[in-house]
């Protein structure tokens, strides 16, 4: 939905910040492709070879959303993610490093090797979790916003999907939750245009996520969601709204889904010229043309640097030793067979 | 000690919960008015509309909203209903509930318990009248329990709220007005089975509703029958179990749920494997239940039918 472009009211300080983000983003899921080479035993590869194994879902072209709205989240925030998470938990302030051992499936990543790509959650910085269910966050971020309330914390809570949720209960179900108890949350609908493999457009019924919103009584707005300041700028009045007590809000960003849906899928079911010209309209490239080339690639250049510690820490570090299998699943009925 | 009902008694133990720690919330469909079985009575009188939440007809946001709570550092006890409507949230208890500490590396538990009245219900049809607890007890990361009495639910409801783990709580649909003694006092620890019957002949392992159908047949059994009722599914006392068949030489394994891949197979196997003893399970056949009298009584594990299997099971040579 490239329209019309307003730039950025805000400070340089902001700017840099956002593209930051973006950029870290950018470059944790370029090293992690690149990584994750041979790791998918579906198409033919020895597993043995690749350092990141299994699916790896990247948000490569949809750094803006994450970005945009997680610049005005606090730390006491909480956030769901998706199965295409890395974004959203980077831009919430986890460790690049730590997600980075995780995703190398070591016991210093986040969750000991016990999660990888898709089961990534930092509690320490409110990150409860991406998930390998489409959807399934939804009904989770309700809950935590839900508790919030019992609680009387002051917090709200982020909740990210993609376009295929809208498909599916538990979008109705959590939204008209939320809307009935008016709890502190705000729904974004991170608008890839691709469920999987098949164009959501083609699958989807009605005026598409943010009308079913309004119908279900959350309001909300449609966002550039390449254009990290629009997306910056509407959530922070949507945040503003929740956090007045006007109960939640919903954000449609519209973006784009640069790779396929895992990284080793090449996404051939695509139009090029669609592709080409959503590749042209790539978010970083627009940011960094508000924060100037030399300050953007200073960016750039530490965003490479990080990625290259994150790389060599999490090749260096330990594997989950194989007793740890047996650990966290329950404590009453602790017997395996 | 007081006569109580196990409707009531459940009821109790919440409450007692719920004065013992403000962590412990409510929710559910009709909870607010006491819940279809009024075994929530009178609690959102007593702790408001924000501890005891009456939500939508939404299976999968009630499950999941409840590991969301959990995950923010409550402890949410959630209404099902029926286990046959909590299969509308199957991904909620399966993929969320049950792995999410693990997934998460430890990062955060689920405290919950999911409350599912499970078992055949008269005249309500195959829809309303499932035993599911094998499908339970199957999920690493679940405590799956099902108490029998007015005393268990009580002091079961009140051991899988302190146990920390999520717990699917299978009360039985037919045995709400059920009246027993209770003593607020008795702790049941979580996976501690108990000798309601003793005897030398044949050890029967049951739990829930079929409790009483199995004491009534081993009442009119030849041989000495020992009953057991398991009470927790998972983890499953298996010294108990071991201990009482090894000394009988015959385990019977009787549940409501379908025989084939029920639990007692799980059970029968296990006895088997450990002591080379005889084993038999008895359980409903592999149909779904009918509506009319004699097509539901065909999926009724009744006194008789369990008396048969004693009997053809005491007749036969270790």
């Amino acid at each position: 939905m490239k329209g019309e472009r307003q730039g950025f009211p805000g400070s340089l300080e902001r700017v840099a910040a956002l593209y930051r983000t973006m950029a870290r983003i950018r470059a944790f899921e370029n090293a992690a492709e690149e990584a994750s080479k041979g790791g998918v035993a579906a198409f033919g590869a020895s597993l043995a070879q690749a350092m990141v194994r299994g699916p790896l879902h990247l948000s490569t072209g949809q750094e803006a959303v994450a970005a945009g709205v997680c610049i005005n989240l606090s730390k006491d925030d909480l956030l769901t993610s998706t199965h295409r998470g890395h974004g959203h938990t980077l831009a919430k302030g986890a460790s690049m490093e730590r997600m980075m051992c995780e995703l190398f499936g070591r016991a210093t990543g986040f969750n000991g090797g016990k999660g990888g790509s898709m089961h990534i959650a930092d509690f320490s910085v409110g990150m409860l979790g991406a998930n390998g269910v489409v959807a399934a966050g939804i009904p989770i971020a309700v809950g935590a916003a839900h508790a919030l309330r019992i609680q009387g914390r002051e917090s709200i809570v982020a909740c990210f999907f993609g376009d295929g949720a809208v498909n599916r209960g538990p979008f109705l179900e959590g939204l008209n939750w939320a809307a009935v108890h008016a709890l502190p949350l705000l729904f974004v609908c991170e608008d890839n245009r691709w469920s999987a493999t098949t164009a959501t457009g083609s699958m989807t019924a009605g005026a598409g996520a943010l009308a079913r919103a309004r119908a279900i009584g959350v309001p909300g707005v449609e966002v550039d969601g390449n254009d990290v300041f629009a997306v910056d700028s509407h959530s922070s009045s949507l945040i503003r709204k929740i956090r007045a007590g006007e109960g939640p809000q919903f954000l449609h960003a519209i973006t784009y889904r640069f790779k396929g849906h895992v990284s080793v899928d090449p996404a051939t079911y695509r139009d090029g010229e669609e592709v080409a010209r959503a590749l042209e309209d790539d978010p970083l490239l627009y940011a960094r043309e508000k924060l100037g080339q030399s300050d953007a690639e200073a960016i750039r250049e530490a965003a490479e640097e990080e990625v290259r510690k994150a790389l060599a820490a999490a090749a260096a570090a330990p594997w989950p030793e194989p007793a740890s299998a047996y650990t966290d699943i329950q404590d009453t009925g602790s017997r395996w067979r | 000690m007081a006569l109580t009902t196990y409707a009531a008694a459940a009821c109790e133990a919440l409450r007692a919960a719920m004065h013992a720690d403000t962590r412990v919330v409510v929710l559910g469909e009709d909870v607010g008015r006491g819940g279809i079985f009024q075994q929530y009575k009178g609690l959102q009188q007593e702790f408001g509309a924000v501890r005891v939440l009456d939500t939508p007809i939404s299976e999968s946001t009630i499950m999941g909203a409840a590991v969301g709570m959990a995950l923010a550092g409550l402890k949410p006890v959630v209404e099902m209903r029926v286990v046959d409507f909590a299969l509308c949230a199957m991904d909620e208890v399966v993929n969320q509930a049950a792995k999410a500490r693990y997934m998460l590396g430890g990062q955060a538990r689920v405290p919950l318990v999911a409350r599912m009245p499970g078992g055949l219900w008269s005249g309500s049809a195959a829809q309303h009248s499932q035993s599911l607890e094998a499908w339970f007890a199957h999920v690493p990361g679940l405590v799956v329990m099902a108490p029998a009495t007015p005393q268990d639910n009580y002091s079961l409801l009140g051991a899988a709220i302190a146990c920390g783990d999520p717990v699917i709580y299978l009360e039985h649909k037919e045995l709400w007005g059920l009246q027993g003694e209770l003593d607020q006092g008795v702790k049941a620890p979580v996976g501690k089975a108990r000798t309601a019957r003793n005897g030398s002949d044949i050890t029967l392992v049951t739990w829930s509703r079929t409790l009483h159908e199995a004491l009534k047949a081993a009442d009119e059994a030849g041989a000495s029958v020992e009953v057991i009722d398991l009470r927790t599914l998972w983890p499953w006392d298996r010294d108990t179990v071991l201990a009482s068949a090894a000394r009988t030489g015959r385990l019977l394994v009787v549940h409501e749920a379908v025989q084939a891949a029920g639990f007692g197979a799980e059970i029968a196997a296990a006895v088997a494997e450990e002591l080379g003893i005889r084993v038999k399970r008895l359980g409903a056949p592999r149909i779904p239940v009918g509506y009319a009298k004699p097509l539901e009584d065909e999926a009724r594990v009744t006194a008789d039918r369990i008396l048969s299997a004693i009997n053809e099971f005491a007749g036969r040579a270790k």
